[in-house]
């Protein structure tokens, strides 16, 4: 199992990335500086980290959806390659049109962090195939765009083809807009493309991986994809 | 020449920096019912005629300068 995690200027999920896949999943990660145009040989998983690319000039991920490595990875994604984007990893992959919609501004106007819970609404994916669809997952946000954002058609095909893999949620699983913490359409916390490996996720599951960091429910997402790829 | 690009939000999308700076505005007694904000984005375009530098920054809006999602833009050749 190899692991690449593209890092721009400005990334500070990145580390978080390296440790939750090297140290606690026990995978071959390696960063990979945002100006080299090939992914290393063998790279079986793509986590585009959380941070401030670029310093979010223009929009959050407009310029690292530009980047070399953009390239290569949008080459990988379009052989099947696993794509996990975290927070500014999904606004880089909306950027990048590898997924659709925005992530706008949230709502209050406030960077939020904290926990939050998300209910599973896709099971059965590389990244949710140890999940169960309804299971309630805890697991930190810390973001000032998270408003997820796309046209009412959109938004329709996307529900229609069950794109919507996590939902904001209460701890028992009611979604809603009191549940939805940056206003983002549907409660929307992360969704997956039509081929189903290409997910991007405003919550951080890379900082869920221990439970005395705060808790390890990231670790559902990390143990799909072991299993997935166990699996090949 | 030169080109100004007007970026501002699709109606209907949310502008909370926007309604932030109408509370403010408030504050000071203004009367004001609605505020927007975008980004105005000025290029130093090599064109020979003024359709050529309009279809040139037309060009970089869809590229990069603007986010169809949530944006649309305004082409001022000057």
């Amino acid at each position: 199992m190899q692991v690449a995690i593209p890092t721009f200027p400005g990334s500070n999920g990145d580390h978080d990335a390296l440790h939750a896949c090297g140290a606690v999943m026990g995978w071959d990660t390696r960063a990979v500086w945002h100006r080299e145009d090939r992914l290393p040989a063998g790279t079986d998983l793509v986590v585009v980290p959380g941070g401030f690319s670029y310093g979010d000039y223009l929009r959050c991920g407009a310029i690292a959806a530009l980047s070399p490595i953009m390239a290569d990875i949008r080459r990988f994604a379009d052989r099947g390659g696993l794509v996990l984007g975290i927070c500014n990893g999904f606004q880089t992959l909306c950027e990048a049109q590898l997924l659709p919609g925005a992530l706008l501004r949230n709502a209050s106007m406030r960077f939020i962090h904290r926990d939050v819970h998300l209910r599973v609404e896709r099971a059965g994916l590389p990244f949710t195939r140890a999940m169960a669809v309804g299971q309630v997952l805890r697991i930190p946000i810390a973001h000032a765009e998270g408003n997820f954002t796309l046209d009412p058609d959109g938004l329709a095909a996307l529900e229609a083809r069950n794109g919507v893999v996590f939902r904001y949620s209460s701890p028992e699983g009611d979604t809603g807009p009191d549940f939805t913490p940056n206003g983002a359409a549907h409660g929307i916390a992360g969704i997956v493309n039509e081929r189903g490996n290409v997910l991007g996720m405003m919550p951080h599951p890379e900082r869920a991986v221990e439970k005395i960091a705060g808790g390890d429910d990231g670790l559902w997402l990390f143990r799909s994809i072991a299993d997935m790829l166990s699996k090949v | 020449m030169k080109v100004r690009v007007l970026v501002s939000l699709k109606p209907g999308i949310l502008d909370p920096q926007g309604k932030a700076v109408e509370l403010g505005l408030h504050g000071y007694g203004f009367q004001v019912e609605q505020v927007r904000i975008g980004r105005l984005i000025e290029l130093e375009v090599p064109a020979g005629d003024r359709a050529e530098a309009q279809a040139k920054a037309k060009a970089m809006c869809d590229k990069l300068l603007v986010n169809p999602v949530m944006e649309k833009a305004t082409i001022e050749v000057l």
